[in-house]
């Protein structure tokens, strides 16, 4: 390794917060879009409390061809787009707006999934008590799937951390950005690894945080 | 007359399957009165099920009016349908508790769909969980309660909002008898001293006879036969009520050795005659036996019903006193031909042939 500790440990430490960076921000803005999204699957759908046959299926396929394509592939071709909206294509901010899009349909499939676990018999008790739709979504749908979407969210935060390492081949910052510089045009494996090492502390930290949420919210089981 | 609180008026539902057009419910009319437990009792798939749902339209009915209180629920807008059916509250077979809200929570969330302060909410839910004798599980979730427990949590919470019915939907075909009984008498408690309607789904003949006034046999989609439980358990006059009502006469495929017995009657024993020994009596009295066929004794909401069929002696003299016994102690009989099963021939007047 021919470069000092302190450098190393300021160039791995910059490294893991950029990537923390781009998840965390990533991840939420991908629910401020993907969650109402996922809700408006479920109440569109056959069996929803509006089923609306035309949106739903325009939604979902929507969903279904930007979760086909390939992140990489995906960022690459968002770069010129994001390049005019935001001023550049590569780096932190470049690489976050792409996770935007990336994960926004799949949050709103995560979302979608913890939703359809909500037993109908409940749905059909609120309705014939007089509830709304909205009182519906907000008071039975997300408060009964809970638990559900909080380990779905922590399982999209570990994808989103993937997608961001993956962006680090293309010019995206943060610890895959470093594993690809140094680990493969520097060829310093030692290096490399440093951040893979990194990457598995990050993504066990989250699932931890993620199951304990999930199951401390959880009144199903005490 | 009693006030008409539910009014189903030629309400017909089909379903649109796979197979084809299926139709749900046949040109129901229905009253049910206030005040009244008015059962209505089918096999699974008669559509009873269905029937219940298109009271507060949670099946939206493909021809036909729904009147509630007098005011027509469908073609009702989102939310007046909605504030209407408030008063109106419903129970479930498999409970459809929230499971991520205690007990206490679950019987506040009616109060705060309608919009009732979270005091107001706390302080009423406490007092219905006394009703529903559950004080101790005030803050126990769903998943920490008994069948029967839940149930009491749906009714509790069925009980909030104040309705003027309670829709109740196999409401203790998920329970074991015991708990079905201890169920039954809450409800019929919240009908009598309440005064709240209960419309019973049900295909259990003793939840009717133990919780309900009025019974309508609903079969294939239609109402077959309808009336006071009382008058139908005396005298069913279609097969699908005789199949409920006795099931053990109708599964027979061939008359039994009992209907080549002579000189037999059917009798009806009621609340006046079921207590005493008016068959022992009358052996006693004539010196001569009578030969017992069968029998069955039934309460009804708690008064007692009895059906009996037995055979007078050979001789047409004692035969005659006999009888004049039956009528002097006012027992309601009925002579049953030779070779023909006893439930063709009801007590109370000719039997008219509806299927």
């Amino acid at each position: 390794m021919n470069m000092a500790i302190s450098d190393l440990v300021s160039l791995l430490s910059k490294g893991t917060l950029e990537t923390l960076q781009m998840t965390l921000i990533g991840t939420l803005v991908a629910y401020l879009f993907g969650l109402p999204i996922g809700v408006s699957l479920i109440v569109t759908g056959p069996n929803g409390i509006k089923p609306r046959p035309i949106y739903n299926k325009v939604m979902g396929f929507i969903v279904n061809v930007l979760r086909s394509v390939p992140f990489l592939i995906l960022m690459i071709a968002l770069m010129p787009y994001i390049r005019i909206v935001i001023g550049t294509g590569i780096g932190t901010r470049a690489t976050t707006a792409a996770l935007i899009v990336a994960a926004t349909p799949f949050v709103a499939r995560m979302v979608e999934q913890s939703l359809l676990e909500v037993d109908p018999g409940v749905i059909e008790a609120a309705q014939a008590m007089g509830a709304s739709n909205f009182q519906i979504i907000k008071k039975v749908l997300l408060l009964e799937a809970r638990p559900s979407l909080l380990n779905g969210a922590a399982v999209a935060m570990i994808t989103i951390l993937g997608y961001s390492a993956m962006a680090g081949a293309v010019g995206g910052g943060g610890l895959g950005n470093i594993a690809i510089r140094y680990g493969l045009h520097r060829f310093q494996p030692a290096i490399m690894w440093i951040t893979v090492v990194l990457l598995i502390i990050l993504v066990q930290i989250m699932q931890e945080i993620g199951i304990r949420f999930a199951a401390r919210m959880d009144n199903r089981i005490n | 007359m009693a006030d008409t609180i539910i009014s189903l008026q030629g309400v017909t539902k089909e379903f649109d399957t796979k197979g084809g057009q299926v139709v749900a419910l046949k040109d129901i009319n229905l009253d049910i009165e206030k005040g009244d437990s008015y059962g209505i009792i089918g096999l699974s798939g008669a559509g009873k099920s269905t029937l219940v749902r298109t009271i507060n339209l949670l099946e939206q009915p493909t021809e036909g009016k729904v009147l509630f209180d007098g005011q027509v629920l469908t073609g009702l807008k989102n939310r007046d349908l909605n504030l209407q059916r408030r008063k109106i509250s419903m129970i479930f077979q498999q409970f459809n508790l929230l499971m991520q809200r205690d007990a206490i929570g679950n019987i506040c969330f009616p109060l705060e769909i309608a919009g009732v302060g979270k005091a107001e909410a706390q302080a009423k839910a406490e007092e219905l969980l006394k009703v529903v004798d559950l004080e101790d599980r005030a803050h126990s979730y769903p998943s920490q309660l008994s069948g029967g427990q839940k149930q009491r949590v749906a009714i509790a919470r069925a009980l909030a909002s104040d309705p003027e019915v309670i829709l109740c939907d196999e409401a203790t075909s998920a329970l074991d008898p015991k708990t079905t009984r201890s169920i039954l008498s809450l409800l019929r408690k919240i009908n009598e001293e309440r005064g709240i309607t209960l419309v019973v789904i049900t295909h259990e003949m003793n939840v009717i006879k133990q919780l309900c006034n009025k019974v309508a046999v609903i079969e294939n989609g239609e109402i077959v036969e309808r009336g006071p439980v009382k008058e139908i358990f005396a005298n069913p006059k279609t097969k699908a009520a005789r199949k409920l009502f006795f099931p053990d006469a109708t599964e027979r495929e061939t008359p039994t050795a009992r209907t080549a017995v002579k000189n037999r009657l059917r009798l009806a024993f009621n609340e006046q005659t079921a207590y005493k020994p008016i068959i022992a009596n009358m052996i006693l009295d004539i010196g001569e036996p009578v030969n017992m066929l069968y029998a069955n004794m039934d309460a009804l909401l708690d008064e007692q019903n009895g059906q009996m069929v037995i055979a007078l002696s050979d001789d047409k003299e004692v035969a005659e006193k006999q009888k004049a016994y039956l009528i002097k102690e006012g027992v309601d009989f009925t002579e049953i031909p030779e070779d023909s099963d006893y439930y063709e021939y009801p007590v109370n007047g000719p039997r008219e042939e509806v299927d």
